[in-house]
């Protein structure tokens, strides 16, 4: 009985794409664009588009934080519901549109996204891309940066309701959400602590570890849930990871010992001659590592979203439903398979951070 | 390319709340929890040292026990050979005694009747005597009441004397 319920609480997660897109990125006047809609998925945005089309959708404007010269705060509404501009390019001649604020936006343009500010009152371009105008430091509060917040309450309510059943009840037999969330602290102590950096030296790393695992899974989850509050594509912006993996690096160069160093600068057993070659790759190799961190979380989890997108497209591609019997049982499949990649890629993470973090403080083998 | 780019505003947010989480969740979640989790695994397993040491325990004293109860049924055992080895003995002696006290009882009866025998017996050898004397003497008279059987008699011993 429990699993049914489980099944239809996915399955309900899972179908809603279908009816966000289905009436979300419709556009009658257009052709639909797939790969357009895809990249406004996957991309940030600074509204969180709910429901609806161009003309009728439901938005949540989310609040535009513009530093130029002064901190300029005001709704994004202003550039949704500014002027649509269509300019030439300079170079191309092609037309190109871009939003035009109004009100406390006035003197600003916004183009795939990007506040610029406008020149002689208009954004210039040059093969596609914005030529000639400045951009202000832009700390908005993106669709990203919403999803971030939700996530980071969910996470701090789940995590501290756990360690509130422990301070009031002592060290005895986990229970409620301390049941299921435990026996995963444990793991990530154990087998990815202690077996990687070493007994004894893991300690510190623990809650860094944890919090790293934590972070990762609930907003790749968040990302899989289509509807409001999920379904930004958090944890596949090349900024989040790029964050993260940053932290593993600084971390792992904090905590590096002499053995770490030697290594690199006097890989022992490499003949001297060797040296000038050796010395450049292990360099090197400390920045690949974080790299390839930050590269397969990002593509783990932005292809994810662009597979279960691009399945659902074809019912708009072939404008007939009855692809639906093709396009719904894959898209769930792939649902399923993003599920087992969310808490997959957050291990991982973990993993190889704690891998990273072992080869810097292991000691000299005798 | 923006794809691929990171943006700033979205990495400062991140670092901000990144870094708050992870501090917040440090002081007032992991390290309890670890703390909890740790202080539970030394229980349970002080508790388990505990129950090997008291099944330790409990065998030895087992074992003792059985030593004890073999002890003492060899104890017993040995009392209950010692006792009947002193009823044994005991029946023995009074047996022994018995023996030497109806020994003597009949020995001592055994006296009597013989010095009782004896006296009767002399007794008797006296009655005898005057009782064959008078026979003696009243067979004698019928004998010699007559000339003839006087006669007869000295000769018949006169003949035995012959005869001789």
């Amino acid at each position: 009985m429990n699993s049914i319920r489980y099944f239809l609480i996915i399955f309900s997660f899972i179908s809603f794409p279908l009816i966000s897109f289905a009436s979300g990125d419709k556009n009658p006047e257009k052709e639909f664009n797939v790969s357009e809609m895809i990249m406004h998925h996957v991309k940030d945005a600074h509204e969180w588009h709910l429901w609806g089309g161009e003309l009728n959708g439901v938005s949540i404007y989310l609040p535009v934080i513009l530093y130029d010269n002064e901190v300029k705060v005001f709704s994004s509404e202003n550039f949704y519901h500014g002027e649509h501009i269509v300019a030439a390019d300079h170079k191309t001649h092609q037309p190109i549109s871009y939003l035009k604020g109004k009100g406390e936006a006035t003197g600003y343009g916004m183009f795939h996204e990007k506040i610029y500010k406008l020149e002689k009152n208009q954004l210039n371009f040059e093969d596609g891309h914005v030529h000639g105008n400045i951009q202000p430091i832009d700390l908005s509060i993106t669709k990203n940066v919403t999803s971030l917040f939700i996530g980071a309450i969910i996470i701090l309510i789940l995590i501290l309701s756990m360690a509130r059943f422990y301070k009031s009840n002592g060290a005895v037999a986990p229970k409620g959400i301390a049941k299921f969330i435990e026996p995963l602290v444990v793991v990530i102590r154990d087998d990815i602590a202690k077996e990687n950096i070493g007994h004894g030296k893991h300690h510190k790393y623990v809650p860094y570890l944890l919090t790293i695992f934590f972070f990762i899974w609930f907003n790749n989850l968040l990302g899989l849930i289509p509807i409001f509050p999920g379904g930004a594509n958090l944890t596949g912006n090349i900024t989040i990871t790029f964050f993260l993996a940053l932290c593993t690096l600084i971390l792992t160069l904090f905590s590096s010992n002499k053995n770490y160093w030697k290594h690199i600068f006097a890989t022992p057993g490499v003949p001297v001659a060797l040296m000038p070659i050796m010395i450049p790759i292990e360099i090197v190799g400390i920045f690949t590592k974080p790299f390839a961190l930050t590269i397969r979380l990002f593509a783990n989890i932005t292809g994810g979203h662009i597979i279960i997108l691009a399945l659902i497209s074809i019912i708009f591609i072939n404008k007939n439903i009855a692809w639906g019997a093709l396009s719904v049982p894959m898209a769930l499949f792939i649902s399923c398979l993003e599920m087992l990649v969310a808490v997959l890629q957050a291990y991982l993470f973990a993993l190889l951070s704690a891998l990273f973090i072992g080869a810097a403080v292991e000691e000299a083998h005798h | 390319m923006d794809l691929v780019t990171p943006d700033l505003g979205l990495l400062f947010w991140t670092g901000l709340v990144f870094c708050l989480l992870l501090f917040v969740l440090t002081k007032f979640a992991w390290k309890p929890i670890l703390k909890m989790v740790n202080e539970r695994e030394q229980k349970i397993s002080e508790a388990l040292d505990l129950a090997e040491k008291t099944k330790a325990e409990m065998q030895a004293m087992q074992s003792e026990n059985e030593a004890l109860l073999k002890e003492a049924r060899a104890q017993r055992d040995s009392m209950l050979k010692d006792a009947k080895n002193v009823s044994d003995k005991m029946i023995e002696e009074a047996k022994e005694k018995a023996k030497s006290e109806a020994q003597k009882i009949v020995n001592s009866a055994k006296d009597s009747i013989n010095s009782e025998k004896l006296q009767a017996m002399n007794e008797l050898k006296t009655h005898v005597a005057g009782l064959s004397l008078e026979i003696a003497e009243k067979i004698i008279r019928t004998e010699l009441s007559t000339d003839d059987k006087q006669k007869a008699l000295a000769e018949k011993m006169a003949d035995d004397i012959n005869m001789n």
